[in-house]
């Protein structure tokens, strides 16, 4: 039996007879070159302080099976898939993690990450306590020293050049009841630049959705699409960025034979698969969604009831959709005619189809047309508003959704409110305090109701000069709560505006790429803030289920939760008393149960308002109660019967009403009262004398068969149905209504009288509209394709230019002069490869937590770029090798390795987005305090992304820049 | 008598680690020990698999066959589990195993690289179960707490199935007949001598 070779040769020989299995393929994976044989230690040398050989490590288990074990459900702190964790905890610490069976959206399955969670909170890697940079050297301070030094430098800031002069990043891993706080705290600073990674991730999903049927969210869920007949992934890669849908994707795909339809500029793992793959070229989505339309108009396979009764503007779709034939199409996008009418006569027919995106639709500065085309190809087969169909937009982090629920937005309060002067009445009204002292916390009314500068520009506002910034002052400090540094292009140019401010602080479990990344030597803090592993709150999951997440062990270290930070520094800056006014606060913590219950008595909007603590937590109790498909609990269990997991929103009228939440948006196949509805009246009643209500559909049940605008008290009046409110409920109207109480609304009346009459009589509180697919205040009403800024093709930026230059949000976007400029220049001669990015599956987000988890970081130890073989053979670069990848702005370089693999087209480069530590060739890993360096550090591929943003929301240009590759 | 076996459905699998960190989360294996991987053939190219390895505690194991301190044992279930106060570390089960489980903690020459570690079904090992000298050799021992090995359990796609070989043959036969495929039961000709018909 004993073979005597070189282990090496040996590990591989066994490879390839295991492929031989599967018909002799070859074994080239892109771990293969990563130090992953089985007989090698990997890479011990560079991770120093991680043992070999023992397994065991003493403060981290065994569990002993002598003393009590108590679990504990949290959720995982990941993804937006919102997997439920089940800890094991002895005497304080997690010793071990059991399978969640229970949770409808789980059953006991994770990923990499959540297989491995229980790692970040024994956490080597931590960041352990408050620390600042004095004269480039880390320093350890106490908590009471860095909130004081910190809030007297605001203060500072404040009063020389106003409170604008502040940015506060917050987090989609905030609990709820973490994201609303920074949002409150932001309004009583007296700003409105306060935002979280929604932005770079689907800002224009929401703007665009919002902007054609009325929310801004997945329609349906990840269970639900265990009903579909046709699944349609456009630059998704959900294998990887949400793996366990997977499992709900799967088995509809199985069991219904479904059509998998994977559309994207590389193959990835979920095109592995797919039934068909379709291969696009980065950034050409408008084109290929207007030519599968083109297929479905020219043979009449639209759903021409559905158009009529809920769709306003599909004549003029037709105009734009007319202009993309097979062959147009084909040059701009790749695609062959043949395949698109294929698939476009399969998602027409074989329905119920949805179609799933993620950030290869969004992060374009086309992003919001995107949306806005996909959604218009839903509507016009008449894919929304049913089970199985819908958009089915997968979102990011854990808590990206509940994040953007709650306004940590520059340009909304809590529950997409807006900044009008009604919106901030409302929530003054909600916290209790006087309107004009919160209009005196701004520079002045109108920076009250301007919207704030987005994520992805604060380094122009550091940068700009002042003329040109619109605010007093140029930006002078981040406060950045839970977000990578390295998640935003032109890196080069925000390491520039890093050093120049005057103050920035870190609140994080780990010191992230911006306490690293740049030169600065003083005026920088790191405060150690714990995970939610570490503290309780509600998470919305991408489906928009809420579900409730209780302490596993306490925080680790000296780390706080963010609630309890937070307030410390709301008390050091003067306005705690009146923040917390109705918010109890125990030993500086303020409690989450309370905040809850503080957005359900203002989440009308967005029906946030009847998902109490209580009622959460009998959801987290009762997780075996939910059916996995329908997502709802027969009637007769106790405490949750009738509702859907989670209470997804909106769940209307208050807790005490029992609304069971809406698992599946604008579904008329329903009663109001079990979750039905209709798209939202929300772009008015009429245009150019065409009715903008729906015309002859309406919910199960609905007394008003027809569509309907929103509800007020004035239209409970005329309907003669306002007397089905208590005393009460009138009473609250009439106060907030003043000299006008007609037109209080379904979304301003603190009592939900309004809603629940409306509900009785089977309505939805916000109208019975029409979806509209041309959005009339939007830049291109009909999406129109615009090139990239940094396009491989002259000839068709000359044809299809992207849009002039503006200003939004408070700076310019000269994208268009950028564009012009890298045509005159020839930038595609010098730089002809495109450059797309994306997710691993063993990583997350800007990559420093997952990367400093010993499980996770073993699996992906190096950066890399994927690189077409015949453009690998063309520059001598072979698999495993080091290469420069070299972008067009800034000089911008960075030494990454090379795998070479057909996965990316001829003339295309994918890298990931997870790394840091690395920059433009240079190790930094001595810039981290010590002990506090991710395992795997990495170049970033933002280093070399690059200008572009969209015209909505500011949404960067992720997905397509051009770039050099040569052999290093 | 349950005869335990795992069989990975080739079809679902999706290269997502999980049952990869699971193991180390349950066992707490140090860095550079992996006693599950995924493997993926055809990478980036139509026809792309996926497939999770480990042990696959064979009908009469051949690493068993080869060890020359006999450190080797059979549990009733048909776990394959090894005694690391008996194991030498010389290397023989590594070459003679067709599924490259066994792991060293060192790269060495014969004898050199330390005890032997792979996976155990998380069965523990010969020490009394549950007891913290078991766990620090070997890790978990789910088995004597009623339980399945938590790789298989946390598979994000349900993919990697751990059980009782019918049960488990049955519940991978049922998918093939409702889905129309299958490329079939990964590596159970080798480790059980036996394949799975549709
Ligand atoms: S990252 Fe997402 S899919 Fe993975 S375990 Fe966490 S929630 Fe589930
Ligand atoms: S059965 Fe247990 S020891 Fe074996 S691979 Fe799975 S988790 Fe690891
Ligand atoms: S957990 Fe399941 S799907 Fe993921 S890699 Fe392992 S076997 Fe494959």
């Amino acid at each position: 039996m004993l073979i005597k070779r070189k282990s090496a040769a040996a590990a591989r020989g066994r490879l390839q007879a295991v492929a031989a299995g599967f018909g002799g393929a070859s074994l080239v994976d892109r771990r293969a070159f990563l130090k992953r044989a089985g007989f090698t230690a990997g890479a011990l040398a560079a991770v120093g302080t991680i043992q070999v050989g023992t397994v065991r490590r003493a403060e981290a288990g065994p569990t002993d099976f002598q003393q009590p074990i108590e679990r504990k459900k949290n959720i995982c702190t990941h993804c937006s898939v919102g997997c439920t964790v089940i800890a094991e905890v002895q005497n304080g610490v997690w010793v071990g993690q059991e399978p969640a069976w229970d949770s409808p959206i789980n059953r006991g399955s994770h990923c990499a990450k959540g297989a491995a969670i229980r790692e970040l909170v024994h956490g080597d890697r931590r960041l352990k306590y408050p620390m600042k940079l004095v004269d480039g050297a880390w320093q350890r301070i106490s908590w009471d020293d860095a909130i004081n030094e910190i809030g007297d430098k605001l203060l500072e800031i404040r009063e020389a050049s106003g409170p604008d002069a502040v940015y506060w990043l917050g987090s989609a891993k905030y609990s709820n009841e973490g994201a609303y706080l920074l949002r409150k705290f932001a309004a009583f600073w007296g700003t409105n630049s306060v935002d979280h990674q929604a932005r770079i991730c689907h800002s224009t999903t929401v703007a665009g959705v919002a902007n054609t049927w009325g929310y801004g969210a997945m329609t349906n869920s990840y269970n639900d699409i265990r009903n579909a007949k046709t699944i349609v992934f456009m630059g998704s890669n959900a294998a990887e960025a949400h793996p366990v849908s997977l499992q709900h994707i799967l088995t509809g795909k199985e069991t219904n034979r479904a059509n998998v339809f994977v559309f994207d500029p590389r193959f990835t793992r979920t095109a592995a698969h797919s039934t068909e793959y379709v291969r696009i070229r980065s950034g050409t989505d408008i084109a290929v969604i207007w030519g599968m339309l083109w297929h479905i108009f020219e043979n009449g396979w639209e759903d021409k009831e559905f158009i009529a009764q809920r769709v306003y503007g599909m004549d003029e779709v037709r105009a734009e959709v007319k202009k993309w034939d097979p062959a147009t199409v084909e040059d701009v996008t790749g695609v062959p005619g043949e395949q698109l009418r294929r698939v476009a006569e399969t998602f027409a027919k074989e329905r119920p189809s949805t179609f799933i995106w993620c950030m290869g639709g969004t992060q374009h500065t086309v992003g919001t047309a995107n949306v806005r085309a996909y959604c218009t190809l839903l509507l016009a087969t008449g894919n929304v508003g049913g089970f199985g169909n819908g958009a089915n937009i997968f979102r990011g982090h854990c808590n990206v959704q509940g994040a953007t629920d709650l306004g940590l937005d520059v340009t909304s309060l809590p529950l997409y409110y807006g900044l009008t002067e009604g919106a901030w009445k409302h929530w003054c009204r909600v916290w209790d305090v006087d309107y004009e002292w919160m209009v005196s916390r701004f520079e002045d009314k109108k920076m009250m109701e301007a919207p704030g500068i987005p994520s992805t520009r604060w380094f122009d506002a550091v940068l700009l000069p002042k003329d040109q910034v619109e605010q007093r002052d140029n930006l002078r400090a981040m406060m950045v709560f839970g977000h990578g540094g390295n998640t935003i292009p032109r890196m080069p140019e925000m390491v520039k505006g890093l050093e120049k401010l005057d103050l920035l602080v870190v609140g994080d479990p780990h010191p992230t790429t911006f306490a690293a990344i740049s030169q600065r030597k003083n005026g920088t803090y790191l405060l150690p803030i714990c995970t939610q592993l570490e503290t309780s709150g509600s998470r919305t999951a991408s489906n928009r289920s809420i579900q409730w997440g209780e302490q596993i062990v306490k925080p680790i270290f000296e780390s706080k939760d963010d609630y309890e930070v937070l307030y410390r520094l709301a008390k050091k800056l003067g306005f705690a008393d009146l923040m917390f006014k109705n918010i109890k606060v125990e030993n500086d913590r303020p409690v989450p149960e309370d905040i809850l219950r503080e957005i359900n008595r203002g989440g009308w909007s967005t029906g946030y308002c009847g998902q109490s603590p209580e009622r959460l937590k009998a959801h987290m109790a009762n997780q075996d109660k939910f059916d996995i498909v329908t997502l709802r609990a027969p009637k007769d269990v106790p405490e949750v019967g009738g509702d859907y997991y989670g209470l997804p929103w909106p769940c209307w009228g208050t807790p005490e009403y029992r609304h069971p939440g809406t698992h599946t948006l604008y579904n008329t196949n329903l009663h109001v009262k079990d979750g039905g509805g209709t798209f939202r009246a929300r772009f008015g009643v009429e245009r150019n004398g065409v009715t903008l209500l729906s015309e002859g559909s309406y919910s199960l049940g609905s007394e008003i068969q027809d569509g309907y605008p929103e509800f007020t008290y004035g239209i409970l009046k005329k309907l003669g149905w306002d007397a089905d409110l208590t005393e009460a409920e009138r009473a609250t109207i009439e106060r907030i209504g003043g000299n006008n109480p007609d037109a209080v609304s379904w979304a301003t009346d603190l009592s939900g009288g309004i809603q629940r009459v409306a509900l009785e009589h089977g309505c939805i509180p916000y109208g019975n509209g029409k979806a509209r697919v041309v959005a009339w205040n939007l830049p291109d009403p009909i999406p129109v394709h615009r090139e990239p800024i940094y396009s491989p093709r002259a000839d068709l930026v000359a044809k299809y230019p992207t849009r002039e230059d503006f200003r939004s949000f408070r700076v310019p976007n000269i994208g268009f002069t950028v564009q012009k400029a890298a045509v005159d220049k020839g930038i595609a001669r010098d730089f002809p490869i495109i450059l797309t990015s994306g997710r691993l599956v063993e990583y997350e987000g800007g990559g420093e937590e997952t990367r400093s988890n010993r499980w996770l970081a073993e699996l992906q130890q190096d950066m890399f770029v994927e690189i077409n073989p015949a453009d690998a053979a063309e520059r001598g670069i072979t698999d495993g090798s080091w290469v420069w990848v070299t972008g067009p702005e800034n000089n911008s370089r960075a030494r990454v390795k090379a795998l070479v693999t057909e996965r990316v087209g001829k003339g295309v480069a994918f890298m990931p987005f997870h790394f840091s530590g690395w920059f433009m060739g240079e190790d930094q890993r001595k810039n981290y305090p010590p002990g506090t360096d991710p395992i795997v550090l990495g170049e970033s591929v933002n280093t070399i992304t690059t200008y572009g943003y969209d015209p909505v929301t500011g949404m960067h240009e992720g997905k397509v820049t051009l770039c050099q590759i040569r052999a290093a | 008598m349950a005869r335990l076996k795992f069989l990975c459905d080739a079809d679902r699998c999706i290269e997502c680690n999980a049952c990869v960190t699971a193991c180390k989360n349950e066992n707490e294996v140090p860095w550079g020990i992996n006693r599950r991987r995924v493997v993926t053939i055809n990478d980036g190219k139509p026809g792309e698999r996926s497939i999770s390895m480990a042990c696959m505690h064979c009908t009469d194991a051949p690493c068993k066959a080869v060890c020359p301190v006999d450190c080797f044992y059979n549990t009733p279930d048909g776990i394959v589990l090894h005694s690391k106060d008996l194991c030498i570390g010389c290397g023989y089960c590594f070459y003679a195993c067709p599924f490259g489980a066994p792991q060293y903690p060192r790269v060495g020459n014969f004898g050199s690289r330390g005890k032997m570690d792979k996976c155990t079904y998380c069965a523990g090992g010969p020490e009394p179960d549950l007891s913290a000298a078991e766990y620090e050799k070997y890790g978990a021992n789910r088995i004597a707490e009623g339980k399945l090995p938590l790789c298989a359990e946390m598979c994000s796609t349900k993919s990697l199935l751990a059980g009782d070989g019918e049960i488990i043959a049955a519940i991978y036969k049922e998918r093939v007949l409702k889905r129309g495929y299958g490329s079939g039961a990964w590596g159970w000709k080798t480790a059980y001598k036996e394949t799975i018909d549709v």
